[in-house]
């Protein structure tokens, strides 16, 4: 038995000693026999064509073992990178697909595109040489923002892709709309951008391939959010190796958030290099190499409109969007700002007609793909900003146009127009909450104080809703995904009763190695202490989809609870033997198989043990062993949502946008863990307020330059941004998965934008603002009070 | 060419040979195995690198191995108490108690940062701890653990001192 910590407790973390006494395990510690280095060559150009490269003064260069460039990898008839989701207008015309290389060939369409890998025996050769390549382009005009992109004119990308228009996609009843729009009361329009971000995880990205000639097998170990998955794109659609000869390991991660989601060129590369020069290649990035070479998020220009009737209830909403794909599709960039965001935009609210158009264009910046939050953070932005723009417009209460148009508790599940059904949900409850916890009765108060030091201070709402548990695989097939996206767990007793559980998904922060393990502590009734967690590893774990999409805990979580299931079912066939009852008299309780009503029981150790040790066994009905399997694919997503008010001090003086207060009450459905569950909320509305405050990916129209190409430009959050937040959950219970969870990882990125901008133009609505585009810098707010009608003046 | 250095590493005297240009985080992670040290970035921002030089945090992307010679030098590595024991620092402890990390990245850089902090003054505000922090960046937290896991861990370390 021992320390059984089940559901709703909150142990300290099983993987936080080896993290807190420097024993991580990342890509960048290991260490490998004879261990080569390699470094990617990069365009330093936005658009160019690539006429040529030069390797020779490279390979005479000391220590150096290979150039490899584009043209190896074409004489090599190698693959380009898969896209992993094909969508298609509302003709069913699909999207235009280029190819995207591993190494440039012909054209590199954004500065980082890789033309060349230098492997050397040092990285410090490696760099030498990586200097002496004499490259040949031909520079070409770039494109860099939507806007540009689409007019006419604009360079071209590809040679068939008109326009630079990937996908002209769109979603709803764009009659309904119409209709609604006519009989329309009001209409609230706005025009907004949401601003590329840069992921940073603290660990910066890296891979190590090894090849072993005596057994055929490649070994690579990468900063994966999604080990399984990087075998199968990389295996069978870009380098042709059998999955049974390739082993992919991702160990400690140090932080995704989607940027480490997907199958880069990076790990292909180096995986064809280890054979090819009989090395094993190591390969870390640098945090300037990242910025131009992770996967970007967001980027989206966007105008909406909202139709109200004379009460403000919600009659339609209209959304056109241009979303930045950047210079190739990633694994999967299309589904970002089409999938996960149009069926987001009905948020808590029964709008009954939506129509939603997503131009997908190319441009020469960094790919972009899921970035925390993915699609929904976008969608929430739009929806929550213009019920601002209404409110205010109709002079109505921003939190009553709210009620008004909420969906009531009893309503659940609710069908919106656009897609999904959510199935249960409470945002009156979560609003009401947060209004109180966020003491809005006192922020008059509190704005007065504000004035009296020549300070504007401003409360924002931002009410929302967001779909989480990637998916149903029946459901992503017909949006255009081209994998399924279950989960599978295995539960190894061992004959001492100690538990090893081998998990599809990936952890890289968000404490599986705890939460899973309460999980089996509480169903199985063993000891905390006896579960391990293994993921990361596809020698180890039959198979998975990974982490991503707040998934892990929704989709994997219930793969271990059916496996964990299994378990026990076969233990009560077990113990009926032993303790020669009827298997439906069986009952299993606390660690426990007994008899009913019966003192007649056996331990799970002791069931453990007869399974490996079969003397008394029915060998001809019952297996020996007890290690149990399961897949789970979810029947709907999970819908999380919630409120959060942000508050926020702008000093006209400068511009500065100082957030005050910060409060969030959302609805996670069951929480495992507490501690963790409100450690994530934190993580995620930093991110947020990050976005609305600070972070921004700016590139240079023309040349296609990152200008903010390191963390010296790039604004991050840091610890004297914020002020102690205030977070609670007022959960209701998902009704699908098997124990209640929506999830919480990407909760507080969905919730927060909104809340801060809101905030933001609240303090300056006197001075006749209606809307800032993010990031509110101290000089985009200068710049705004200086064009501001009214003189700038505390009230 | 190399240069012979002598110095201090977590108690134990060290001496090696390196490349005049090697960085001292370089050094720790690849020449002496002491991996817990982490690169982050490559502009002295993030913080992930924090070493201790003669009682002092420093970041150790941004200096030259050469200047440890004749140096003390605390890392993670040795902030536990006897040697391959299990027992952790107090703001090790802290940091587990309040749940002050995630993916555990930043977190060796955080934990030298906070007890140089925790050291320098024994009362911390949260504000003092905030501004303390300003150059350890952590994508995962969002920080409000990490201040309160830093303030629980210096008044545990002063409470030690006290007895």
């Amino acid at each position: 038995m021992g320390n059984v910590i089940g559901i709703g407790a909150a142990p300290k973390r099983k993987e936080d000693q080896r993290f807190l006494t420097g024993r991580g395990n990342y890509v960048s510690d290991i260490k490998r026999h004879g261990m080569a280095a390699g470094v990617f060559v990069r365009s330093p150009h936005g658009h160019a064509v690539l006429r040529g490269i030069d390797t020779s003064a490279a390979l005479g260069s000391p220590g150096v073992i290979a150039v490899l460039t584009g043209e190896d990898v074409k004489a090599d008839g190698l693959g380009s990178l898969p896209c992993g989701w094909g969508i298609s207008d509302a003709k069913g015309v699909p999207m235009k697909e280029p190819p995207f290389p591993m190494l440039a060939q012909g054209k590199v369409r954004f500065v980082g595109d890789m033309v060349a890998f230098v492997i050397a025996e040092t990285p410090e050769q490696a760099n030498a040489a990586a200097e002496l390549l004499t490259i040949d382009y031909e520079v070409l005009p770039s494109v860099v923002g939507v806007l540009e992109a689409v007019r006419p004119g604009a360079p071209q990308l590809f040679d068939d892709v008109p326009n630079n228009i990937c996908c002209d996609w769109e979603l709803g009843d764009n009659a309904a709309v119409e209709t609604a729009f006519r009989k329309a009361a009001h209409v609230a329009k706005l025009s907004l951008v949401n601003n590329r971000l840069i992921g940073n995880p603290m660990e910066p990205r890296a891979a190590i391939a090894a090849y072993e000639p005596g057994t055929d097998r490649f070994t690579l170990w990468t900063t994966s959010q999604f080990p399984h998955v990087v075998r199968f794109l990389m295996g069978a659609l870009v380098l042709n190796i059998p999955q049974h000869k390739l082993r992919v390991v991702a160990p400690d991660v140090g932080g995704g958030f989607g940027v480490k989601q997907f199958h880069y060129g990076e790990e292909a590369v180096i995986t064809w290099a280890a054979k090819r020069v009989m090395r094993t290649i190591k390969w870390v990035a640098s945090r300037s190499e990242g910025y131009v070479s992770d996967r970007h998020g967001r980027d989206h220009v966007t105008e909406a409109e909202l139709a109200l009737d004379e009460t403000g209830k919600f009659l339609a909403f209209r959304v056109n969007t241009l979303a930045n794909m950047g210079g190739y599709l990633s694994t999967f960039g299309p589904n970002i700002p089409t999938n996960l965001y149009g069926p987001l935009l009905g948020g808590v609210y029964t709008t009954p007609a939506i129509y939603c158009n997503v131009k997908v264009v190319f441009t020469n910046t960094v790919p972009v793909d899921a970035y925390r939050g993915a699609g929904r953070p976008e969608a929430t932005f739009v929806l929550e900003r213009i019920v601002d723009v209404a409110a205010s417009e109709m002079g109505i209460d921003r939190v009553e146009i709210r009620r008004r148009n909420m969906i009531p508790k009893e309503a659940y599940p609710y069908q919106t127009p656009v897609l999904v059904q959510y199935d249960s949900g409470d945002p009156m409850g979560c609003l009401d909450g947060a209004l109180v916890a966020a003491d809005v009765q006192g922020f008059g108060i509190r704005k007065a104080a504000s004035a009296s030091k020549g300070k504007f201070r401003g409360l924002g709402y931002s009410t929302y809703v967001e779909a989480c548990g990637l998916a149903p695989s029946r459901f992503a097939g017909r949006l255009g995904a081209r994998g399924g996206l279950y989960e599978s767990a295995t539960v190894r007793v061992h004959p001492t009763g100690q538990v090893t559980v081998m998990i599809g998904t990936h952890n890289h922060g968000q404490g599986h190695e705890t939460t899973f393990a309460q999980i089996v502590s509480e169903k199985l009734g063993v000891s905390f202490e006896n579960v391990d967690i293994v993921f990361g590893d596809t020698d180890r774990v039959q198979f998975g989809m990974g982490t991503y999409g707040s998934r892990s805990l929704v989709v994997g979580g219930a793969a271990l609870s059916k496996a964990t299931d299994k378990v026990i079912a076969k233990g009560k066939k077990i113990a009926s033997h032993l303790l020669e009852a009827a298997e439906v008299d069986i009952q299993f309780e606390s660690g426990k198989f007994s008899v009913a009503g019966t003192d007649r029981t056996k331990t799970f150790e002791e069931i453990a043990g007869a399974a490996y040790v079969p003397h008394n066994y029915p060998l001809e009905v019952l297996e020996p062993g007890l290690e149990e399997q399961a897949y789970y694919d979810p029947v709907n997503f999970t819908y999380p949502g919630g409120c959060h008010i942000a508050e926020v001090e702008v000093d006209p003086e400068t511009g500065t946008v100082t957030l005050v207060n910060y409060t969030a009450v959302d609805d996670v459905g069951t929480v495992i863990n507490p501690m963790i569950v409100e450690g994530q909320l934190h993580g995620g509305i930093v991110q947020g307020v990050g976005q609305a405050l600070f972070e921004n990916a700016v590139y240079d129209e023309g040349s296609g330059q990152l200008l903010s190409g390191s963390l010296m430009d790039y604004c991050m959050p840091r610890a004297d941004h914020m002020p102690m937040m205030k977070v609670t959950t007022h959960s209701t219970l998902c009704t699908h998965t098997p124990m209640g969870v929506k999830g919480c990882g990407e909760v507080g990125t969905i919730g927060s934008p909104a809340a801060v901008i809101n905030a933001v133009v609240d303090a300056l609505a006197h001075l006749g603002v209606t809307h800032v585009d993010m990031p509110a810098t101290p000089n985009r707010i200068w710049r705004l009070l200086q064009n501001a009608s009214l003189p700038v003046a505390a009230e | 060419m190399t240069v012979q250095i002598s110095f201090t590493l977590n108690g134990r005297p060290t001496n090696v040979d390196v490349e005049p240009a090697t960085l001292v985080a370089e050094l720790l992670r690849e020449q002496l195995n002491l991996t817990g040290t982490h690169i982050g970035c490559d502009t002295s921002q993030c913080g992930a690198c924090v070493v201790h030089l003669d009682g002092l945090p420093v970041k150790s992307c941004t200096l030259l191995a050469p200047a440890l010679d004749g140096a003390t030098l605390l890392t993670i590595e040795g902030l536990q108490g006897a040697p391959g024991s299990n027992q952790m620092h107090p703001m090790q402890e802290a940091f587990r108690e309040h749940h002050g990390l995630q993916c555990g990245f930043c977190t060796p850089g955080m934990l030298m940062t906070a007890i140089a902090l925790a050291a320098e003054k024994p009362d911390l505000t949260e504000a003092d701890v905030r501004q303390g922090l300003e150059g350890n960046i952590c994508r995962c937290t969002g920080y409000q653990n990490i201040v309160v896991s830093v303030m629980a861990g210096a008044a545990a370390m002063h409470a030690a001192e006290g007895e």
